[in-house]
């Protein structure tokens, strides 16, 4: 790890594994006394928060897989099964399929948190693309997740999604027929997507540990984003982060029991409780809303892109919409390199702020363009939500990264902190992490 | 440029337009009467599952499956017949557990009601045998062809979860069941054995009677507004809701409540509406008392962290 191991075996059973595989000081170094910067907010709660999802997930999966029957036949009446007759079946399911929602829920505040205080930056850019490889991994496995239970949703948003890579030139058929294992979405469909949505979460998991790795190397990045210079700037993460972590982990538990026990269905479809019937097209496929924005730029590519004044095709619409679906987040892959700015924070930014706050915006007007019909006017307002996606991150960031002249910053974190408890203590408003307090009414 | 104008002016005015759907296919505003089962501290009333369970048994089962619930579900914990305690002075057995809904006399008795296939027994033949606890509720049509044929072609969905499987689930079944009309809107040209409801989500706009439509097919809107119940028109002026294959199935009076309870259409809806919602989520009742433990749990839980939190940061700075 980046810092001095301060650990010290206390005892002589922690000697003795020290000297042979020194897992205790691992732990130690890491997840007791790692220095971490002293004025991280409570949008750093969110990597602790993701955490904890995962391993709710993992373990709601693995005993909600012992009473599963992946075949197309009994998938349905499996799940109303684990419902109905399973001791806690109900609770399992509804923390389960909640779980993946609080999971996105959790892991877009995560990601507009990096993008903010600029985490991505050096010396930060495997860590963040570690992190980006774990939101496809996510993607998939809460598709295939979605699947499963082969209610009429399950089975044509399979259909829909899946279809899509037909529009690859080439290799676009056989990777298709390879995937679901026939021609259409089916029984084989079914169990491969089973198999592979229990194995997702192991990889994820493997990720995360590396992720973590490279996060403790460098340390956290923090709201100012200037890098710590002393021990005044950190505290150990044990028990002063334990403890803020802790709580904001238990704040979101209570908006996720809140789901599970008041409304498990309110983020769901209904038509996922009808089986799924190969000869009936629901009225309107909708994916879940996790992947509404997403879904939103695929469908805003109605028009072939071709040479102009001629009648050659380059790239059709589908193939289009598809590129643009998995651009949107492969961007974000060489986002370290497209913002050339040496400072990280956009508290210093502000700009680019104002460019980042429409962003966000956009993101969720997507989100709500992606749960409504393909007519216009939704078309056209779709096309202009992925535009600007697009230019924000092609155009407006690395444009602004040279053009804009960063506010003054602190000298250390330290000074930083003292200047903003002044300042709270004499009653000005506070610019804290881009959430500017609420005046009191 | 004038062009991008136009366009975005195009869609204003289409977003500030009441719906983007296309015409006839809206449904009428559902109706939301109250169910003692609503809100975060709301139950299952027994007595009203137990009138919705005759109605789906003396009505609605005639065409409509049950597949996922079997007789035991009646008789476990929030359920319709679910026992605390045995009735006394019914003969039964001292050891005989009536909360267990395997031994319930209730649950025993509407099983063995039904004569149920079994086997095959020693000599490889099926016989019949009359209804256990165990059995699932018998469906009126041996498959899914079987109801089609006599249903002119369309399937009486199972009612298992239909309370799940729809938009605003109870709403909308109470809404379809209460909202058939005592007498057609004019202006509509109903097949025979279809039915109007302004609550089915449908399409009226192909079954505008001849006269409401000018030479080249068009719906006459204005006419359609002057002589159709406003109860019945969308904002647009189209007619809402759409045809399907089922008749109004309830009438005042058509099944005998033993308990008081007003025999009307109202009623039968309002009960067999929150029988419908337990059957497709029966553990409900459970699952709200384990959420106030748990909300109140984990309010108790945050309030200790902050303390503990704002205790070890207090030097800090």
């Amino acid at each position: 790890m980046a810092h001095e191991s301060t650990y010290i075996p206390g005892t002589a059973v922690e000697r003795w594994i020290d000297r042979r595989m020194p897992i205790v000081r691992l732990a130690y170094d890491s997840f007791g006394d790692f220095p971490t910067p002293k004025n991280l907010n409570y949008w750093y709660t969110f990597g602790g928060i993701l955490a904890i999802c995962l391993m709710v997930q993992i373990v709601t999966g693995v005993v909600l897989a012992m009473h599963y029957v992946g075949d197309a036949d009994k998938a349905f009446s499996s799940v109303e099964h684990i419902m109905r007759d399973v001791n806690y079946g109900w609770l399992l399911r509804y923390v389960h399929m909640n779980g993946a929602s609080m999971f996105f829920l959790a892991v877009y505040l995560h990601i507009a948190r990096g993008l903010y205080y600029g985490s991505y930056k050096e010396p930060r850019e495997i860590l963040w693309m570690l992190g980006v490889v774990i939101f496809l991994l996510m993607m998939a496995t809460a598709f295939m997740g979605y699947v499963l239970p082969w209610g009429q949703m399950s089975f044509w948003g399979a259909t829909v999604i899946s279809g899509l890579i037909t529009a690859v030139p080439v290799v676009g058929e056989p990777i298709h027929k390879l995937l679901l294992g026939g021609y259409t979405v089916g029984d084989p469909t079914l169990t491969r997507f089973f198999a592979l949505h229990y194995l997702m979460p192991f990889l994820i998991a493997g990720l995360v540990i590396l992720h973590i790795w490279a996060l403790h190397v460098p340390g956290n990045n923090n709201p100012t984003g200037i890098e710590p210079q002393s021990k005044k700037d950190t505290v150990p993460f044990h028990p002063y982060y334990t403890v803020k972590d802790g709580f904001a982990i238990i704040v979101f538990l209570i908006l996720f029991a809140l789901f599970v026990f008041f409304m498990p269905n309110a983020l769901g479809h209904p038509d996922n409780y009808i089986p799924a019937d190969p000869l009936v097209t629901p009225a309107h496929i909708v994916p879940e809303w996790y992947f509404l924005p997403f879904y939103a730029m695929l469908r805003a590519i109605t028009f072939d892109i071709g040479i102009p004044f001629t009648d050659i095709v380059l790239i059709n619409s589908k193939l289009g919409g598809f590129l643009v679906m998995i651009g949107s987040i492969l961007i974000w892959f060489v986002l370290p390199w497209l913002d050339r700015s040496k400072v990280k924070s956009m508290r210093y930014r502000p700009v680019l702020r104002l460019w980042f706050f429409i962003l966000v915006a956009d993101f969720i007007f997507l989100g709500w363009l992606g749960g409504q019909l393909a007519e216009q006017p939704y078309i056209f307002l779709s096309q202009m939500g992925t535009l600007y996606y697009f230019v924000f991150f092609l155009v407006i960031l690395p444009v602004m990264s040279v053009m804009e002249t960063p506010l003054e910053m602190p000298k250390s974190i330290s000074e930083d902190v003292l200047k903003s408890k002044k300042k709270s203590a004499s009653g000005e408003t506070q610019v804290t992490g881009g959430v500017a307090p609420a005046p009191a009414e | 440029m004038n062009k991008f104008i136009s366009t975005v002016a195009t869609v204003i005015v289409a977003l500030s337009g009441a719906s983007a759907l296309g015409a006839g296919g809206e449904t009428k505003p559902l109706k939301h009467p109250h169910w003692h089962h609503e809100g975060i501290f709301g139950k299952y009333d027994q007595n009203q599952l137990q009138r919705g369970y005759q109605v789906y048994r003396e009505v609605c089962a005639a065409c409509h499956s049950m597949e996922l619930v079997a007789f035991r579900h009646l008789g476990e914990k929030g359920g319709p017949y679910h026992l605390e305690k045995c009735p006394k002075d019914v003969g039964l057995p001292a050891s005989t557990n009536c909360s267990d809904p395997v031994q319930n006399p209730i649950i025993k008795s509407l099983a063995s009601d039904f004569q149920i296939e079994d086997g095959p027994d020693d000599g490889g033949d099926m016989f019949m045998r009359p209804g256990l606890p165990s059995d699932y509720l018998p469906s009126p049509y041996a498959n899914k062809q079987q109801a089609q044929a006599a249903n002119g072609g369309a399937y009486p969905p199972d009612m298992s979860l239909l309370a799940k499987a729809r938009h605003h689930g109870p709403q909308y079944i109470y809404s379809l069941l209460t909202g058939y009309p005592d007498e057609l809107p004019v202006a509509l040209d109903v097949p025979a054995a279809q039915y109007y409801n302004p609550y089915y989500p449908g399409d009226t706009s192909s079954v505008i009677a001849d006269a409401y439509l000018d030479e080249e097919g068009h719906i006459l809107k204005d006419k359609i507004k002057q002589d159709v119940d406003p109860a019945y028109l969308t904002g647009k002026g189209y007619i809402y809701g759409g045809l399907f294959k089922m008749a109004n199935p309830l009438s005042d009076g058509i099944v005998t409540y033993e308990d008081g309870s007003a025999e009307t259409v109202e009623q039968y809806a309002l009960d067999v509406t929150a029988f419908l919602t337990w059957a497709s989520e029966p553990k409900m009742n459970q699952r709200k008392a384990m959420g106030h433990f748990v909300i109140l749990y984990l309010l108790i839980f945050a309030g200790i962290v902050y303390a503990s939190y704002k205790q070890i940061w207090r030097n800090v700075h």
